[in-house]
């Protein structure tokens, strides 16, 4: 039985998804993004090992709280580079009737095989899909998160095709996606695609700082401070959310 | 059958041939379903009487928190002229009455303890009159001068290391509720003539002990009755009829509150289960016209401003305990009947907005009787209140009602009581964390050296052995409960002769049921301390005598307030231990006990008396609040913690189980709708499981960083948190108690 890296888990969600969630993060990142707030999750080997069926024995004590709308989130680190734990435990989690989600970055996506029909295969048990579209400009993606950005593209047209729900998130940073022709842009891509149900502007913020000095690495967004809320709204006007 | 014409077109049968408030709601009150768009802001006359308020409330806070005192007059339902917010206009004020004669003026209430009361004047820098001290010390004979004649010098001891802690013995106990509604239904005459039915059907003639003092109490009760003519009469009301329209019953109902407050200075004064019980009468006027809902939302807010201003003179070591100077006006709305309709009305809405038109408040103490079952409309706007203000508490409707019935009322923070059936000996707590290190130390309290228990064989070995302190603990808690309830069985005695509530108990049934409650503090840190033992290694730590002072775990342990079972086990065992105990026991007037894991902020004072846990909390640091778990040890989330809570059973601890929770405003949601939806499903969650209670604060730490630092900022003249079942303005906190609050988990990942 495949098992995951289980970084930690939280009880009360309400954040990450529809409703009060229970949150798993999953060890494990290819992305190195610059604001990152859990640069503690990047590393894989670092996570606490659990089984579909150990962790969905934790969240359905939670139930009651769910309500109509809640379950589970899977977050992380990035979830979809443990695709077969992932496939284990939603399959599971639908058995039980429980609400699933992922909180992703897209970055493992590929339409190469054998991952593809994986992802194909994981779609059928999950609700929604929160994809977080860090910058729409490659070259600046690149730059805020040390990774591309096409196949994060299109894994975004690959689900509107498939008719999977999708909210969008974007984390608005100062100095690096927070332009109004770059916010534009993206406006403009969310319009090519006919999944999406809710767009949501995360305004960066310091609070994970720390962790950064904790573990020793350079924080390069050192002296940006959180966008203004006149930025924020201007955002959440041009994005729609 | 009575048919008073003020009744009109009220329906029902049985509440007319008796007593019997329950009945006629149930046969008359509109259920409401729908959303608040129906309410109403202020009226002119609100904000000019608000706005003096709170220019009072500024004056006070500048003068030390009490703006006057009264030295002279010791009061009594009549013994005050009477008193206005507004001398110059005294139309504005659509509801009357004052304590005193004037506006925030404290009365002096010599009758729980002359030495209390001095003590009060005293240190806000007033004299009393030393005629009044000769007749309270020579002449009379007061509640605490009696307990303190007859106390042991083992209670001495035990209430001296603060083992037994809190107990009414200097002041009034409070947390009887008059069913002050009766005053609006029937009016003052019938209820005198229902209650000397009662005295002359009391016994048979053979005059023993309780039959004289049945007889004694129906006469005071008479009495008492009559005096709230007098006092009506004074503000040119005559209320020995029924109330003819709204504006009387809310006025007639708390004239009956009001000769409460002006005769008992309990720790908790509840104003009881009003909400659709007055609705009635609005609804009433408002289809024959007579009444706007403009004027129906200034009645209650005239009402509620009233119960803002309720203040009892009080030292500063009560203050320490309680702090805040709350009075637990406590006054519910929602709930369910037992036919299964909800009991939301108009009315409840119009109480929670009182908060919008007036700001938050921590009195009256709002309670909201939970379900699930409650119209979703009415859910979802008590959480927009709860986000906006933190100054409304939850309990859980569903595990009361079949227990209580669908007429009950909170008669102090949490507790239930049936409305006009039911009264309670309050009875502070015992301090089982305590017990449990006389427990380790034979009898020898750890902070004072003195031998206060019995001289068990103390626990020796340098590591604590699991089964041996299990063993010591029992026998320990054997002899606290014991002790605890013949000490409370004397002071209820005492307050019974001394400082009887005529004017609360005139309002109840004769034939009263009693219950006995007793109350636990330091809950989790036993939990803990056991938890350490058994599952890590404790080390003892011992001074040069041999006593142990400090602890040193190595090795982690499960903690209550993680869901996790093998902690959470250990909770329910002590409770279920503690009540088995004190149900062994007489207790007084054959009162039923009962049991609550509630202190309120009296945590702060209990844990300085505290020594050193086994479970890593040091000698002196605060003992968590109520049912909360310990500081830090909650490392699984929000609703974790509140699985944890939900596993101890309420019919175990039927006089209240509290908890409080803060939670960060960003998350709980991104937008205001998904906090509401997010708070109410929370809710739907945690009773679900059979919780009792829930006190929600919705903002971040950093506010209460800045309201400490800054309490002279306009924007927390009013910030209300909800504490252990209550809730009180942020700033009128003392220091302590503020870093106390801020040191608490606040539930913020984001």
């Amino acid at each position: 039985m495949v098992k995951g890296y289980v970084h930690s888990v939280e009880s009360f969600g309400s954040v990450d998804g529809p409703g009060v969630r229970y949150i798993i993060f999953l060890s494990g990142c290819p992305m190195r993004c610059q604001f990152c707030h859990n640069p503690d999750t990047w590393k894989m080997d670092e996570g606490k090992e659990y089984s579909a069926d150990e962790l969905l024995s934790k969240a359905v004590r939670y139930k009651p709280y769910w309500g109509d709308n809640g379950g589970i989130t899977v977050s992380g680190g990035e979830p979809l580079l443990q695709i077969d734990f992932l496939l284990d435990l939603f399959k599971k989690a639908k058995a039980m009737g429980i609400n699933t989600c992922i909180d992703t970055s897209g970055s493992p996506f590929t339409k190469e095989e054998p991952y593809y029909s994986k992802f194909t295969e994981l779609m059928k048990y999950t609700d929604l899909v929160m994809l977080d579209i860090k910058h729409i400009d490659p070259e600046g993606h690149k730059i805020l998160t040390k990774r591309p950005n096409d196949n994060i593209l299109e894994m975004a047209r690959t689900l509107s095709d498939m008719g999977i729900k999708m909210w969008i998130r974007h984390v608005l940073v100062p100095e690096r996606n927070d332009k109004d022709e770059y916010l534009i842009k993206l406006r403009q891509f969310i319009d090519t695609l006919k999944t999406v149900e809710k767009v949501e502007v995360l305004p960066y913020h310091t609070l994970g700082v720390h962790k950064w000095q904790t573990l020793g690495i350079p924080y390069e967004l050192e002296g940006i401070d959180p966008p203004t809320k006149e930025r924020v709204q201007n955002a959440r006007n041009i994005l729609g959310a | 059958m009575k048919d008073f014409e003020q009744w009109g077109s009220f329906q029902g049968r049985l509440w007319k041939e008796e007593v019997n408030v329950r009945d006629f709601i149930q046969n008359n009150y509109t259920e409401y379903t729908g959303d608040e768009s129906f309410l109403e802001g202020t009226t002119d006359a609100t904000d000019k009487l608000w706005g003096r308020l709170q220019e009072l409330f500024k004056e006070a806070r500048a003068k030390g928190g009490v703006l006057d005192m009264d030295t002279e007059i010791v009061s009594t339902i009549t013994s005050h002229a009477p008193g206005y917010l507004c001398e110059e206009d005294k139309t504005l004020e659509k509801i009357v009455g004052l304590q005193t004669d004037k506006p925030l003026k404290r009365a002096f209430m010599p009758f729980g303890g002359i030495r209390m009361a001095e003590q009060s004047c005293e240190t806000y820098g007033y004299t009393p009159s030393p005629e009044l001290h000769k007749i309270f010390t020579e002449y009379h004979t007061t509640h605490s001068d009696a307990v303190f004649s007859v106390y042991t010098p083992e209670i001495k001891a035990a209430r001296h290391s603060h083992i037994l802690t809190g107990l009414p013995d200097t002041y009034g106990r409070g947390r009887i509720v008059g069913d002050y509604r009766r005053v609006a239904l029937y009016g003052i005459d019938f209820l005198i003539e229902k209650k000397q039915e009662d005295l002359a059907n009391c016994g048979d003639g053979t005059m023993l002990d309780e039959v004289i003092r049945q007889r004694e109490e129906l006469a005071m009760q008479i009495k008492a009755l009559k005096q709230m003519k007098v006092m009506a009469q004074s503000y040119g009301y005559d209320i020995s009829a029924p109330a003819k329209n709204a504006k009387e019953a809310v006025q007639w109902l708390y004239f009956g509150y009001l000769a409460a407050i002006k005769t008992q200075n309990g720790a908790a004064m509840s104003v009881g289960r009003v909400s659709t019980f007055l609705d009635i009468y609005i609804d009433r006027d408002l289809k024959n016209g007579s009444l706007t809902e403009k004027e129906a939302q200034e009645l209650i807010d005239h009402f509620v401003m009233k119960l803002r201003m309720v203040k009892f003179a009080r030292i500063p070591s009560y203050n320490e305990l309680f702090s805040g100077d709350p009075v637990w006006a406590t006054l519910e709305v929602g709930g369910l009947g037992s036919d299964g309709r909800s009991m939301v009305t108009k009315n409840d809405y119009r109480f929670l907005h009182t908060l919008e038109n007036m700001g938050p408040a921590p009195e009256p103490n709002l309670t909201i009787l939970y379900s699930k079952r409650l119209p979703t409309n009415f859910r979802k706007y008590a959480a927009h209140i709860s986000i906006v203000t933190s100054s409304v508490q939850y309990e859980n409707d569903d595990i009361m009602r079949p227990v209580w019935g669908d007429d009950y009322s909170i008669c102090c923070c949490v507790s239930a009581t049936q409305t006009g059936k039911e009264m309670q000996f309050f009875g502070a707590r015992a301090n089982l964390a305590k017990c449990l290190l006389y427990a380790i130390n034979g009898g020898v309290d750890e902070l004072e050296k003195t031998q206060v228990a019995p001289a068990y064989a103390p626990i020796t070995s340098e590591y604590l052995d699991y089964d041996e302190v299990m063993k010591k603990y029992d026998v320990m808690l054997d002899w606290l409960v014991d002790l605890y309830v013949n000490c409370l069985n004397l002071i209820q005695y005492m307050h019974d002769k001394y400082y009887y509530e005529a004017a609360e108990l005139a309002l109840i049934d004769t034939n009263v049921r009693r219950t006995f409650a007793t109350g636990i503090a330091g809950f989790s840190h036993v939990i803990d301390s056991l938890s350490a033992i058994k599952y890590a290694k404790v080390k003892t730590i011992r001074d040069e005598n041999g006593i142990v002072v400090d602890y040193e775990v190595e090795g982690d342990f499960p903690r209550y307030g993680n869901d996790d079972d093998r902690a959470d086990e250990i909770g329910v065992w002590l409770l279920d231990t503690f009540i088995k105990k004190v149900k062994k026991h007489h207790t007084y007037r054959n009162a039923e006990p009962t049991t609550s894991i509630l202190t309120i902020t009296s945590n702060v004072v209990y844990g300085k008396k505290t020594g050193s846990t086994p479970n890593g909390r040091k000698a002196g640091e605060p003992l968590s609040p109520g049912a909360n778990p310990a500081y830090g040890a909650e490392q699984n989330g929000l609703v974790a913690s509140l699985n944890s809570v939900a596993k101890i059973p309420y019919v175990w601890a039927l006089d209240g189980i509290s908890n409080t929770q803060t939670i960060n405003p960003g998350a709980i949601g991104h937008t205001e709708e998904e906090q509401v939806d997010n708070l109410v499903s929370v809710m739907d969650g945690y009773f679900a499981q059979g919780a009792h209670h829930l006190n929600v604060n919705v903002f971040g730490t950093e506010k209460l960083i800045d309201a400490m630092e800054h309490p002279e900022k306009e924007e927390y003249a009013n910030f209300t948190i909800r504490v252990s079942g209550y809730a009180v303005k942020f700033i009128d906190l003392t220091k302590e108690q503020q870093r106390d609050v801020i040191a608490r988990t606040c539930h913020d990942r984001m």
